[in-house]
């Protein structure tokens, strides 16, 4: 069974709709992340991990009723705590949660004070505590820090070993194609409202390295092809190896798609994050080899030869066989 | 050519061998004079799991070292008071101008100027070993700032003891495997985690105990048991005494018991000691060292003063650990002799130390996860992972036939060696541990496919089936290569700047990974030639 024979679609001449295409994902992606920030202060609705503060995931027998909750925290004296009901709805779960106290003295003390007030205000409905996270600012800031870095650090790595292993301009088209797959990714947890916690960054940077090994398998047939014909324009080349290569990046990213949508589903809720940055990434990280990497590239090789610059491509550089 | 693939095939399952070892350990085996253990509670002892899988608390905790610093100088300041009062030498005032945020300043001020050689002499010779003297020239004043090798090791030694106390103490919870570390890059931090424990408010609690280490006088003892003791007594304890059991001496066991009588208020304990150490005195001898605080210091040296040639006894909740005898007058530096074994003063100095927390504790993150949500996390990542699999392999049979089968049997086999890399290397599984592995399917199963399309490439440009294989195997090597390369790199920038949960994502990833260069190329490619050798002339390859 073979389902890419022969194919021979012109990608580059497609470059408008692509480009278009991706336009109309990142500004959508912007803008909610611009009406987040005017609601509560980050672009993207932020996990404990950054935020800081409590979160507290309760299990009761019966349904939550949310009303009922508020009431016993009220009761209880408890200023600004955000009621939400987490995963299904069959397993009566709810996510309670506080902003962050300054005085880390008293870190733990709005966990007890929740449970003690729906012991006492809300005792019909018993419940287990399934989950406990307090973070005080010092550990947020650390955390953000590390985050930063980490995603620094990546971007980084991949430009020179890229730079290294091709040329600058293939690094520069690559980390582009990265950057635009993130802000994608990000921007679909502000445009779903979900929150971004440490594993989701990790997820991200899961992504970015994936993305780029989607585009080094497109950019490898790139050099090849360069490597062999030297008449040919360069649109004509790109759009064979792509075409060439098509089967494989499809493949390969759809049985890792396949697996990772496997986790979507099945993996619970406290992976629900972490997978669905996968889900979004991968499927954007495919479409960005194709639609931003290649384009990219060509457009910068095609400009440096019409200023006069002898493209110097890789083929040129190893002309001696 | 039929190649020879004996050899090959003897690797492979030497390899696989070791790693289904690695999983399975070889305790379930009954070796002479051991009993073997049911072979699922060998598999489950070997994997490690981590707090979001098996439920248990993760404290980070700050050491404020100040205090620590505060503490020292306040002794010198203590000391240095005494030393300018012995030698005669008038000064208005010595004192630390800003504790808060520079508690290693000392400042000495209204020095007598025409004596200030003199008091110069005296400040060097006791301390410039631990503190850098300045001043003294123009003004009456000098300043003596702890020197920053001393300093950064005092704060060491600050959070070594706090960590020290924690684990002593948390012992008592009996709590299997507690994680207690230094944390974070230098920022005095400790990182605790129990496994099982879900009642943090209990463990908060019992790490803040000041604990009941005290020193009493010895009024009389040792005896074998309490009738004897009451005997010396006149038939009735004192009210101002009491009867303690005891070894009396550290590390002796229990069958040695003996009781003593000891005077019912205690002279120092729990918080008055700030430092102990085992060293040696003048003759080579073992001895603990310990320092106590400057009030409990003044208490001591009246006790001991009047009391030399006497026992003293060093209790702890209850018991008697330890009983010396008062050699002279002790101020707050003293020795403790006897003739102890090296583990007998590591032990009772620890003992000494661990009676009290060095510093303030503050709480920075507190996580406590249930273990039903352990369980249930378990549950639905292995779920994951068991879909995750068999989409995989229906689809590469599908796809790609008789090779699928090559694809698959290379997947089962890169699970098998990365579960067995995880249970050889003692690493912890997380839940992102296991979503590592779900990613290292798919992205494992991507090496396989680069293969097989450059192989059905060549075979289509008309090449032999072992000459398709061999191209295909070789020109997809390079871009193998370089994808395991980018996304291990990946995975090691994860390791060194994500929590817990994240590093375990980052080890399976990475030994998923590691592993498949193992099985994708390696392995597939000795199937491939078993096939091949199989062939009739004419016949392909079904791929």
């Amino acid at each position: 069974m073979e389902l890419f024979r022969n194919v021979n679609v012109d990608w580059l001449g497609k470059k408008w709709y692509f480009l278009s295409f991706s336009l109309i994902f990142s500004v959508a992606g912007v803008i909610s992340m611009c009406v987040h920030y005017a609601q509560i202060g980050s672009p993207v609705p932020l996990g404990v991990d950054f935020k800081g503060g409590t979160q507290v995931e309760l299990q009761f027998a019966q349904s939550p009723d949310t009303n009922r909750i508020r009431q016993a925290t009220d009761a209880a004296g408890i200023r600004d705590a955000r009621i939400q009901s987490y995963d299904a709805a069959s397993k009566n779960e709810v996510l309670i949660s506080l902003p962050e106290q300054q005085n880390e003295s008293s870190l733990d003390a709005g966990q007890k004070q929740i449970v003690d007030t729906l012991h006492t205000n809300y005792a019909g409905n018993s419940f287990t505590v399934r989950n406990v996270s307090v973070v005080g600012p010092t550990v947020g800031k650390q955390l953000e820090k590390q985050a930063f870095l980490a995603t620094l650090y990546s971007m980084a790595g991949m430009l020179i070993y890229l730079w290294f292993r091709f040329q600058l301009i293939y690094g520069v088209a690559a980390v582009v194609a990265c950057f635009h797959d993130t802000l994608i990714t990000v921007g679909a947890f502000a445009l779903t409202n979900q929150e971004i916690s440490l594993t989701v960054i990790a997820a991200i940077l899961t992504l970015v390295g994936y993305s780029m090994n989607d585009t080094i398998v497109v950019f490898d047939r790139i050099r090849e092809d360069l490597r062999m014909s030297r008449r040919e324009p360069l649109s004509d080349v790109v759009n064979r190896a792509i075409n060439q290569t098509l089967s494989r990046t499809v493949l390969t990213s759809g049985l890792t798609f396949l697996t990772v949508l496997s986790l979507y589903i099945f993996g619970g809720q406290v992976l629900r994050g972490f997978s669905f940055a996968l889900v979004v990434g991968i499927l954007i990280g495919t479409y960005s080899s194709i639609a931003v990497a290649s384009p990219m590239l060509v457009a910068w090789l095609d400009w440096r030869e019409r200023k006069g610059k002898v493209a110097v491509l890789p083929a040129a550089k190893r002309a001696k066989a | 050519m039929k190649k020879n693939l004996k050899g090959k095939v003897a690797l492979i399952v030497a390899v696989v061998a070791v790693f289904v070892f690695g999983i399975i350990g070889v305790s379930w085996i009954p070796w002479p004079g051991q009993t073997p253990k049911p072979l699922g509670q060998a598999v489950t002892d070997r994997v490690h799991l981590g707090l979001d899988l098996r439920g248990g608390a993760h404290l980070i905790l700050q050491v404020v070292v100040s205090e620590a610093v505060n503490a020292e100088t306040d002794n010198t300041v203590g000391r240095i008071e005494q030393d300018l009062k012995a030698a005669n030498l008038n000064f208005s005032q010595a004192y630390k101008p800003d504790p808060t945020n520079r508690p290693e300043v000392i400042r000495l001020e209204g020095t007598a100027p025409e004596k200030s050689s003199d008091v110069r002499s005296v400040l060097e010779t006791k301390y410039a070993n631990e503190y850098d003297v300045s001043g003294g020239s123009g003004d009456a004043s000098f300043t003596l700032t702890m020197k920053p090798l001393v300093l950064t090791s005092l704060k060491k030694k600050t959070v070594q003891q706090a960590i020290e106390t924690i684990r002593d103490r948390v012992d008592t919870l009996g709590v299997s495997e507690p994680v207690i570390q230094e944390y974070g890059l230098g920022d005095n931090q400790i990182l605790v985690e129990l496994p099982g424990i879900d009642d943090l408010d209990r463990v908060k609690s019992l790490i803040q105990e000041t604990a009941r280490l005290e020193i009493h006088a010895v009024a009389g003892g040792p005896y074998k048991d309490e009738q004897e003791a009451l005997a010396s007594a006149g038939g009735a304890i004192p009210a101002d005494k009491e009867l303690a059991h005891g070894s009396g001496t550290v590390g002796g066991d229990s069958s040695s018991d003996s009781v003593w009588l000891l005077s019912r208020a205690y002279v120092v304990g729990g918080n008055d000691f700030r430092a102990a150490d085992p060293g040696t005195d003048q003759n080579g001898r073992r001895n603990v060292q310990f320092t106590l605080t400057n009030e409990a210091g003044d208490k001591f040296y009246d006790y001991t003063s009047k009391n030399v040639g006497q026992s003293m006894a060093v209790l702890m909740g209850e018991r008697v650990r330890e009983v010396a005898t008062i050699q002279s007058a002790i101020r707050d530096r003293g020795e403790i002799t006897g003739s102890f074994t090296p583990d007998e003063v590591e032990s009772l100095s620890k003992l000494l130390r661990t009676g009290a927390l060095p510093a303030s504790l503050i709480y920075l993150e507190d996580r406590t996860v249930g273990a039903s949500l352990g369980a249930d996390s378990i549950k639905e990542g292995v779920t994951a992972a068991v879909v995750g699999v068999l989409l995989v392999m229906v689809f590469m049979l599908i796809y790609y036939k008789g090779s699928g089968i090559n694809a698959d049997l290379a997947l089962l086999l890169n699970l098998v060696i990365l579960l067995g890399f995880m249970g050889v290397s003692g690493a912890t599984l997380t839940l992102p541990g296991i979503a590592g592995v779900i990613l290292t399917i798919g992205m494992g199963v991507d090496s396989n496919v680069l293969i097989f399309e450059r192989i059905r490439e060549e075979m289509r440009a008309g090449k032999a089936p072992s000459a398709a294989v061999d191209q295909g195997f070789a020109h997809a090597w390079v871009t193998i290569i370089d994808t395991h390369v980018t996304t291990i790199v990946s995975a090691a920038i994860l390791f060194m700047f994500g929590s817990g949960p994240v590093k375990g994502f980052a080890v399976t990833l990475t030994f998923g990974l590691l592993a498949n260069l193992f099985t994708a190329v390696y392995v597939s490619r000795v199937i491939f030639d078993a096939h091949l050798n199989k062939l009739k002339p004419g016949e392909a390859v079904s791929i």
